[in-house]
């Protein structure tokens, strides 16, 4: 789960992690409090949104005087913000961060993450701030620096160390960031992090490190012990048919195609998408009810499906293990009869009870399709969508 | 002959007394598997349909000789259970539970590195020996005994996808297991090609793959240099968008790394044959096997 950056600040300083002085507001007149609050000019308005590379599309504006300050904030608050991050349909900025700005000696990189890979903990860092670390990574690796902590040891000074060290500081400016990469590493095992990332990490003119941006994604699956992270959800950020959906505990991703396809498991659900683009069609979304659907989540799959205007036609298909296909059929016919169906239906169902699933559907009166195998499906339901 | 499981494996399961707990237990005793204890901490000395139930997993070990260990907690609990049979000496732990977080895992894997237990999962369907023992939440009357092809995925419908169209081409299973569909896992694509290729009755081998991480291109590798028997790969999700969790916490393309086409391309420079539409994977493999 993603949250904003003034959220991650707030999270930083709660752990005593420095960052600029700085608010967060959410129209013009706040825009104007939290700027006068900061008193100091020159100050900077950052858009508010998931998505990095803000700064290229006008989403950040240094402003030095109240006059200019005004200005970028009108500008900004209710922008679309357009770029490879954020897709071809932007993000309407709704929200943004006046901070005071800094004089700037130099810009370095710090992320944590879990390193799938090797089952550890992965500190990078880079003397390479404030820009794409990715690029960074493929065209000078030698600027990269990789410490791994072992998750069950922890952080320790030599961690720090071959960080700080590596980055090329010394003196107080060493102290200061093997204290902030402490406090760093803390944060991210108190909540979970996937990543946290502070890009740059910056060093004043006065010598001081500051995160200048903070990123922060918390895994989901710990959300039941984070309360507190559950709260910053921003359901803005996300489409309406998403949000709908997981509160339905479906797992739904909205796509550009014209096919809506429902089915259960994740590993089959890609499978099934893939098939409908190998027909010659595209898929409209990525669903999978799960394995222990019930009814009602079939009907809210369906509904969720339906309001989709792209959707020209629909596959379900089911693969009954524990989710039994006499259920499924039950819970298409109710959804159906409660929403009226106006597109193309494809079923296949195989597995547990597919014999009962099928003989309930044909005897349903519904204008079904009833697919033979997965081959046939996909071929049945790419007519409806060439 | 099979892998990790067969008919002398001593089921015991890790919250019993649950929903899914109880049905997928009664659906294992069902097909055959020896289910030998169950635990319930604060529900010892009683019993499950003749299973009887343990406060702890030393108990249950102690007093049935369980080997094996199917894990139903939940998320919040499922470390705790993991370690548990782990300390307790059980060879094999198969976790079902959906929805562990990261953390947790990462502490888990480096555990076990200490520990002799193997772990399958978690967020996985678990493990067939088709005619032999179950030990999950699969159908088992998909699966046809007696070889001689082993599958392994990272997904569970779409296992059972390709195994139900293995079965229709009349082609057997010596074992069918899923890995699960998480970031961090116990048992990798590695460790079960290297016990396919050990065991005698398997002839060759079904490896099911997905977009997130780089676990099929390490095993692409390793096939090259150390697996002799035929291997059929599929990789699904070439449809999926970057950056987006596909239903499983693994499955996610990110900073042009985990991609499907790369998996692909992995897989036919280390000469595993590849089935580019799941909907045709039963026939294909016919032309292989």
């Amino acid at each position: 789960m993603k949250i904003h950056e003034y959220q991650a600040k707030e999270l930083f300083r709660a752990y005593q992690i420095p960052t600029p002085e700085g608010h967060v507001a959410f129209s013009l007149a706040e825009a104007e409090n939290a700027a006068a609050a900061l008193d100091e000019y020159p100050q900077v308005v950052k858009a508010q949104i998931h998505a990095g590379g803000r700064g290229k599309a006008g989403g950040i504006r240094v402003a030095s005087s109240s006059k200019e300050l005004r200005q970028a904030a009108a500008d900004i608050l209710g922008m679309k913000l357009i770029n490879n991050q954020t897709g071809p349909e932007g993000k309407i900025v709704g929200k943004v961060l006046i901070e005071k700005g800094l004089t700037i000696k130099h810009e370095l990189y710090l992320s944590i993450l879990p390193d799938r890979a090797t089952s550890s903990i992965v500190i990078i860092a880079s003397t390479a701030g404030g820009m794409d670390i990715e690029e960074v990574a493929a065209s000078r690796p030698e600027k990269i620096i990789k410490v791994h902590v072992n998750p069950l040891t922890g952080l320790q000074p030599y961690h720090c160390r071959e960080a700080g060290f590596g980055l090329g500081l010394k003196g107080d400016e060493l102290k200061q960031f093997m204290k902030l990469l402490d406090n760093l590493f803390t944060l991210f095992c108190a909540y979970d992090c996937m990543l946290v990332e502070i890009n740059p990490l910056v060093i004043t003119d006065d010598n001081r490190l500051i995160a200048l941006d903070a990123k922060v994604e918390i895994d989901s699956s710990s959300l039941f012990r984070h309360t507190d992270i559950r709260d910053m959800q921003d359901e803005s950020e996300m489409d309406p048919l998403e949000v709908d959906a997981q509160i339905h505990g479906l797992n739904y991703i909205r796509l550009e195609g014209s096919i809506g396809n429902m089915v259960n498991g994740a590993g089959l659900a890609m499978a099934t998408m893939d098939i409908i683009k190998q027909a010659g069609a595209e898929p409209a979304n990525f669903l999978d009810v799960g394995g222990g659907a019930s009814a009602e989540m079939v009907e809210a799959g369906f509904k969720i499906m339906l309001s989709d205007p792209n959707v020209k036609g629909i596959l379900i298909n089911i693969f009954g293990g524990i989710l039994r296909c006499d259920v499924l059929a039950e819970g298409v016919i109710q959804a159906a009869n409660a929403i009226g169906v106006n597109v193309p239906v494809v079923v296949r169902m195989e597995g547990t009870n597919a014999e009962e699933g099928r003989r309930i559907l044909s005897e349903s009166g519904l204008s079904l399709i009833s697919a033979t195998d997965l081959a046939d499906a996909a071929e049945r339901v790419a007519q409806i969508g060439r | 002959m099979s892998i990790f499981i067969d008919k002398n494996t001593r089921l015991l399961v890790q919250g019993i007394t649950g929903r899914e707990g109880q049905f997928h237990s009664r659906q294992c005793i069902a097909y055959g598997t020896h289910v030998v204890a169950g635990v319930t901490p604060g529900k010892g000395g009683l019993e499950m349909d003749g299973v009887p139930i343990f406060n702890t997993v030393k108990q249950a070990v102690s007093d049935t000789q369980a080997n094996c260990s199917m894990i139903f907690v939940p998320p919040a609990f499922a470390a705790d259970a993991i370690m548990e049979a782990a300390a307790a000496g059980v060879e094999l732990i198969i976790c079902i539970t959906e929805g562990i977080p990261v953390h947790d895992m990462l502490k888990i894997k480096n555990y076990l590195a200490t520990r002799t237990s193997r772990l399958i999962g978690p967020n996985c369907p678990g493990i067939i020996t088709p005619g032999e023992s179950k030990v999950g939440i699969m159908p088992g009357s998909i699966h046809l005994p007696g070889g001689p092809i082993g599958v392994v995925s990272r997904s569970g419908t779409l296992t059972y996808e390709v195994v139900d169209q293995l079965s229709k081409q009349s082609i057997g299973q010596t074992t069918c297991l899923g890995i699960g569909g998480d970031p961090v896992n116990g048992t990798n694509f590695i460790d079960c090609l290297a016990a396919f290729e050990a065991d005698p009755e398997t002839s060759g081998i079904v490896m099911v793959g997905e977009i997130g991480g780089t676990a099929e291109e390490e095993a692409a590798a390793y096939i090259a240099e150390k697996v002799t028997k035929p291997v059929v790969g599929f990789i699904a999700g070439l449809t999926a968008p970057p950056g987006r969790r596909m239903g499983h916490a693994g499955a996610i393309v990110s900073g042009g790394s985990g991609t499907a086409q790369a998996k692909i391309a992995a897989f036919r420079e280390h000469g595993i044959h590849v089935c580019e539409n799941l909907g045709t994977i039963g026939r294909f493999c016919a032309t292989i096997f």
